[in-house]
């Protein structure tokens, strides 16, 4: 039986720079160089300032528990034996979120405003994606 | 011009609802829940001269109605690709486009093989409203509705103490109501324990937090309120109409809070355009796609405040004889998955007095609302006239 390879991200001009920043072991967030907003997830429009002009900030690292869910059920069939796991949503200084696997710990010992370490990995499929650790 | 009392809901019709439908297609399930309101409403298929479609599968589109319904001049089409928060919106955009003269008998079908056919993992993945998240989310293995909104529950939960337990005094008040229905897929009593004992899919939704997949069509006829006089059935009014998005609506991730739907924004224009308030009500049929929206949705109704529903749902409130009868067919938990077009149809029999046996008493004044992706929410409010 062959594995079910997971859906890659169908990615565009805009979102491009993003994908090959985790590649290259860094989170990339969009910043509006007409006033400053930082965005995520990447888009093509400033939503503050309707800036169409944007470059690229590494994000700090650091990141504090939001919400999460534990995942039981793979839905998936690239999953299936992956559960249980934790996903995570979790506030960067920067301002904005992301959705990342829990690494490193059970969801125990989450609560609202924990602090999480960002690291990167490869999913086992050549594609590069950001993971939280318990800092 | 206020939208309020010039539309009404005519005819309702609904196939039976299965786990499988016996590999009958979307359509034909489709045609014969719209010929069952169009003959509710005491019409002839040919003075249909409006379609509205919920969902923009491509599955099924205007054009088949005509063909198969023998309609000869459809003056207006339009789809609403709200995902759940669709029959509701298509109520909505019904009721404008009749108000308006547009047209004048309006045909909203719906219909699905969500058993049989494509799962919603799947499903969803082709999806435009799921773009973002299928390329920023998915890949995390975060691929099902179950998952985008769980961490909405667990944050309620953690923030204001909301339990698993509450959210089961929904799932089984809910069942409670689809033994009563006489067409629900879910037919045995279910229990506050057996929830608890059921497997976890996405913490904090179990099982039986989740709602069913289901083969199967309902549709409704909406008409111009003075049209709709001279027609077979008591008129339903529609006098209160809205659909609200919440912030960042195409990413829950990045909400600023995540514990307020787009129905927030939406349900105090509904309640000003219709001139009453959440007291008033008399029936509720809530979109409930898992438990928690059920719960998050009364709250943003104003049926109590924020942080508040796990004790409102409580004691048996949403009950037929309880403080707020909500969900009186079984909803997308007991009855059957078709998008919350379920809901419409509950709405109006149970404001004709036609519920059967989940009939809730004087029934005069309700509400329906729909959720749709991650999100959107639409709500009508109908009246018996
Ligand atoms: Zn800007």
């Amino acid at each position: 039986m062959t594995e079910t390879p997971k859906p890659l991200p169908e990615i565009s001009a805009e979102t491009r720079p993003y994908w090959d920043g985790l590649a290259a072991g860094r989170l990339l967030l969009q910043r509006c160089t007409g006033c400053g907003a930082i965005r995520h997830y990447p888009r093509p429009l400033c939503p503050a300032c309707h800036s169409f002009e944007h470059d690229w900030v590494e994000a700090a690292g650091t990141a504090t528990v939001h919400s999460w869910t534990v995942a039981h059920h793979p839905f998936h069939p690239a999953w299936r034996g992956a559960p249980p796991f934790t996903l995570v949503t979790a506030d960067l200084p920067e301002g904005v979120r992301i959705l990342a696997p829990l690494h490193g710990a059970g969801p125990e010992a989450l609560r609202i405003g924990a602090p999480l370490r960002i690291g990167i990995e490869d999913n086992g499929q050549g594609l590069c994606l950001p993971v939280l650790h318990p800092a | 011009m206020s939208l309020s009392g010039k539309a009404a809901v005519t005819g309702v019709g609904d196939t039976d609802y299965t786990r499988d439908a016996g590999g009958r297609s979307v359509l034909a399930l489709q045609l014969e829940a719209s010929l069952g309101a169009i003959r509710d409403a005491g019409l002839h298929p040919r003075e249909i001269d409006g379609i509205v479609m919920p969902i923009a599968s491509g599955a099924t589109v205007a054009e088949d109605f005509v063909t198969n319904l023998g309609i000869p001049d459809l003056r207006f089409s339009v789809a609403t690709p709200l995902g759940g928060a669709g029959p509701v919106a298509a109520v909505q955009c019904a009721a404008a486009a009749v108000a308006a003269g547009l047209c004048t008998h309006a045909l909203i079908p719906l219909g699905r093989t969500g058993r049989t056919g494509g799962r919603i993992g799947t499903r969803i993945q082709q999806m435009p409203q799921f773009r973002t998240v299928g390329e920023f989310e998915a890949p995390m293995g975060a691929i099902a509705p179950a998952q985008y909104y769980a961490p909405m529950a667990r944050r309620h939960m953690e923030l204001f103490g909301t339990t698993s337990r509450q959210l089961a005094e929904i799932a089984v008040t809910t069942r409670r109501h689809a033994i009563l229905n006489g067409n629900a897929s879910m037919t045995k009593p279910l229990t506050i324990e057996e929830h608890h004992a059921s497997r976890m899919i996405a913490d904090p939704f179990r099982l039986f937090d989740c709602s069913l997949e289901s083969d199967g069509a309902c549709a409704v006829v909406i008409s111009a309120a003075d049209r709709a006089r001279d027609l077979r059935q008591p008129r339903v009014l529609i006098t209160g109409v809205a659909e609200g998005h919440p912030d960042s609506p195409s990413a829950i991730t990045q909400r600023p809070d995540l514990t307020r739907l787009g129905l927030a924004k939406a349900a105090p224009r509904a309640f000003a355009m219709a001139g009453v308030t959440p007291a008033d009500i008399d029936v509720a049929e809530i979109y409930d796609c898992f438990t928690w929206v059920v719960l998050c949705q009364l709250e943003d109704l104003g049926f109590c405040g924020k942080g508040e529903g796990g004790a409102f749902v409580e004691g048996g409130a949403l009950g037929l004889d309880g403080r707020l009868p909500v969900n009186t067919h079984g909803g997308l938990l007991s009855q059957a998955h078709m998008a919350g077009m379920n809901h419409v149809v509950e709405l109006v029999r149970q404001l004709r007095g036609g519920a059967g046996r989940a009939q809730v008493k004087d029934a005069e004044l309700g509400l329906v609302t729909g959720y749709g992706d991650l999100g959107d929410g639409t709500i009508a409010i109908m009246a018996r006239a």
